[in-house]
């Protein structure tokens, strides 16, 4: 059905078609639309999920935790400080191997209060095992949702997905959204190691270093084969429902002397800096980096690589710029813009890669340059 | 006692120190409870005692979370076996430390929310697993290793926290009374909704006595009217029998105190202070009882 939806609602209607056995919610500017949206849903009697009403985000995790390992689908919502103060519970989801899906509208941390969208939120958990997408459009933020759930209970994953959508930048922006009848592409859930009293195990026990880290090489081997089921389901997705999704999306790179890559809405943003800089005859192309963990291999050989951070690792360098550079061996052009919601328009990008100076780093909006 | 099942679900041989009441506890919890019952355990004393991986110490599923998650972990539990019609009973068994400090937030919004599980806090009065750090729980005066002068601040009331919530049901109870714990959780199972069981479990290396008298130090916590056996059945309070007596006529606080190292060099004052607690709760609760607010 063609409609048209905020990325926030588009995400509670992707959750509506996955049918979860449990949600645990708890509000958060700018995610609270779908918390929101999806008690709407369960009150009118849309969706038949048992909707969990947590006093905080670390009991919002512990929560799903308690009901994915009890037996069923689960999801919840979060942003920014709630995806911090839920920070232990992250990590524990993965380890424990509980297909959680989660939306995280990415925004910036305090102080100062700033609700705005950045990236820095979903990059402090980079290291738990969970899966991690990120989204350009209202229709991606519906299609990524359902394909999540798909992607993190397939056996060979079983790790927890979080999807990442800009704050305001698309939680709050209309555009038009087609809503599929799913029929059996989600599989009903089955946990191998979900609680069952007639076979009673311990679970998350005490556990040896030999032991501990045998599970910790399991994580990054699902990982590994998340990959590969990563595009089954989105190979699957294009068949069915005609929209197809790859690890990054590339823009007029064929032939492109210079790439610019950027995650969430910067990278559609980047487009149109793309035609403009075309159209001034500057060969460049952009690639949307949609996956963050598993983190792909990026073809960028014999290419100028423009890297846009809307995230800083203090002391070191943007996140982006620096998995750049260690996965391809390219010296990137770094451009820390877009934090805290700055505004960064496809004129600012094409003056990022008509500036371009690779080997350094500019914050944009700083005039002191690094 | 030929109530309670000879079926054991709490094996012998787990990693609990000599003496542990705590293990006492969770054996009658868990006759009491049955086969169709699923434990969460927060870190805790019970985190060790269950055994190492991959071994088990219980015949029930026992779900290990990070320390202030365990209500909320049940939560979720409860509302998945809710979604797929299932009646098996989420049990919380937690120490005092996580549920008077760390975990009280995740509790109060289950109370809050009306879960259906029975949280059961057993109650050493430290941090145990840690080796004896002062809690919330830890009465005034007793030594810990972050107080070794004596705690300068008194118990932190969690029953009367829990009661705030109005669950349908309440308890306390005390591992040296195995039977009435196990009608309590008993009772506690049978009623749909947040129920709690705060169980007082004396601990000989943190409260520094003989590992055979634990039974005794147990005892005595009631028969000095220090810890109070009673049930609160959708808000009306009903005295348990042992407490009746020691509520009329409790024994010398000192009997309870004497031999215990964690109260040795307590100050005359302080030692009155006990006292005027202990004589505070017997009457708050007697009045209660009788009807005189």
């Amino acid at each position: 059905m063609l409609t048209i939806a905020t990325g926030n609602k588009a995400v509670a209607a992707a959750v509506k078609a996955a049918k979860p056995g449990v949600i645990a919610a708890y509000p958060i500017t700018p995610q609270t639309e779908i918390v929101e949206q999806i008690a709407d849903y369960v009150a009118g009697g849309d969706l038949e999920s048992r909707y969990i009403p947590v006093e905080s985000e670390h009991s919002a995790m512990a929560a799903c935790i308690g009901a994915s390992v009890g037996g069923v689908r689960t999801f919840t919502a979060t942003s920014s400080h709630g995806l911090l103060y839920m920070h232990e519970m992250v990590h524990w989801a993965a380890g424990a191997r509980l297909p959680i899906v989660m939306a995280n509208v990415n925004r910036a941390l305090g102080p100062g209060w700033n609700i705005w969208a950045e990236h820095t939120d979903a990059f402090s958990q980079r290291d738990t095992g969970w899966l991690q997408v990120f989204v350009g459009t209202v229709q991606e933020a519906y299609d990524a949702t359902l394909m999540a759930f798909k992607v993190a209970e397939d056996e060979r994953v079983l790790l927890p997905l979080m999807v990442n959508l800009d704050g305001f930048a698309l939680s709050h922006i209309t555009q038009s959204l087609e809503t599929v009848d799913i029929g059996d592409f989600l599989p009903p859930y089955h946990l191998p190691h979900a609680i069952d009293t007639e076979n009673p195990l311990g679970y998350g026990p005490v556990t040896g270093p030999a032991d501990y880290v045998r599970f910790r090489w399991d994580i990054e081997r699902s990982m590994r084969d998340a990959r590969g089921v990563i595009a089954e389901v989105e190979r699957e997705f294009a068949e069915r429902f005609g929209r197809s999704y790859g690890p990054t999306e590339d823009y007029r790179c064929e032939d492109a002397d210079v790439i610019v890559v950027a995650m969430g809405t910067l990278g559609k943003e980047a487009e149109v800096a793309i035609d403009r800089l075309r159209d001034a005859g500057i060969k460049a192309g952009s690639m949307r980096l949609r996956w963050f963990r598993p983190f792909p291999d990026l073809d960028l050989a014999g290419r100028e690589v423009v890297v846009i951070d809307r995230d800083y690792s203090f002391g070191f360098g943007g996140v982006v710029a620096h998995a750049i550079r260690s996965k391809t061996g390219i010296e990137p052009y770094s451009v820390i813009a877009g934090l805290g919601g700055q505004e960064v328009t496809y004129n600012d990008i094409a003056d990022f890669v008509r500036n371009r100076r690779p080997g350094t780093e500019t914050w944009f909006g700083v005039s002191d340059h690094v | 006692m030929s109530a309670i099942p000879k079926e054991e679900y709490l094996y012998k041989c787990t990693s609990a120190c000599a003496g542990c009441s705590s293990s006492l506890c969770l054996r009658y919890v868990l006759k009491a409870a049955g086969p169709d019952s699923v434990l969460v355990i927060p870190a805790c004393c019970t985190s060790v005692i269950q055994g190492t991986y991959p071994g088990t110490a219980m015949s029930v599923p026992v779900y290990n979370v990070a320390f202030a998650a365990s209500a909320a972990c049940a939560s979720g539990m409860s509302e998945a076996f809710a979604a797929m019609g299932r009646e098996t009973n989420v049990i919380v068994y937690a120490g005092d430390g996580g549920t008077v400090d760390i975990g009280i937030q995740a509790l109060s919004g289950a109370f809050e929310r009306g879960t259906n599980f029975l949280y059961i806090c057993y109650d050493n009065e430290a941090y145990g697993n840690t080796g004896m750090q002062r809690s919330g729980a830890t009465p005034l005066g007793a030594r810990t290793t972050t107080t070794p002068g004596g705690k300068p601040t008194t118990k932190k009331d969690l029953d009367r926290i829990v009661e705030a919530h109005n669950p349908p049901y309440m308890a306390t109870a005390c591992s040296a009374y195995p039977l009435d714990l196990y009608k309590k959780v008993k009772k506690a199972l049978s009623i749909e909704g947040p129920k709690f069981i705060h169980v007082l479990a004396p601990c000989p290396p943190g409260w520094r006595y003989p590992t055979e008298k634990t039974v005794e130090m147990g005892k005595l916590a009631v028969k000095t009217g220090t810890w109070i056996l009673y049930e609160r059945e959708y808000g009306k309070l009903t005295i348990n029998g042992p407490s009746k007596a020691a509520m009329r006529k409790p024994a010398p606080l000192e009997d309870y105190i004497r031999g215990q190292g964690r109260f040795k060099n307590v100050s005359p004052e302080i030692l009155n202070l006990m006292r005027q607690q202990v004589q505070q709760n017997i009457e708050r609760l007697s009045r209660e009882e009788a009807g005189v607010c």
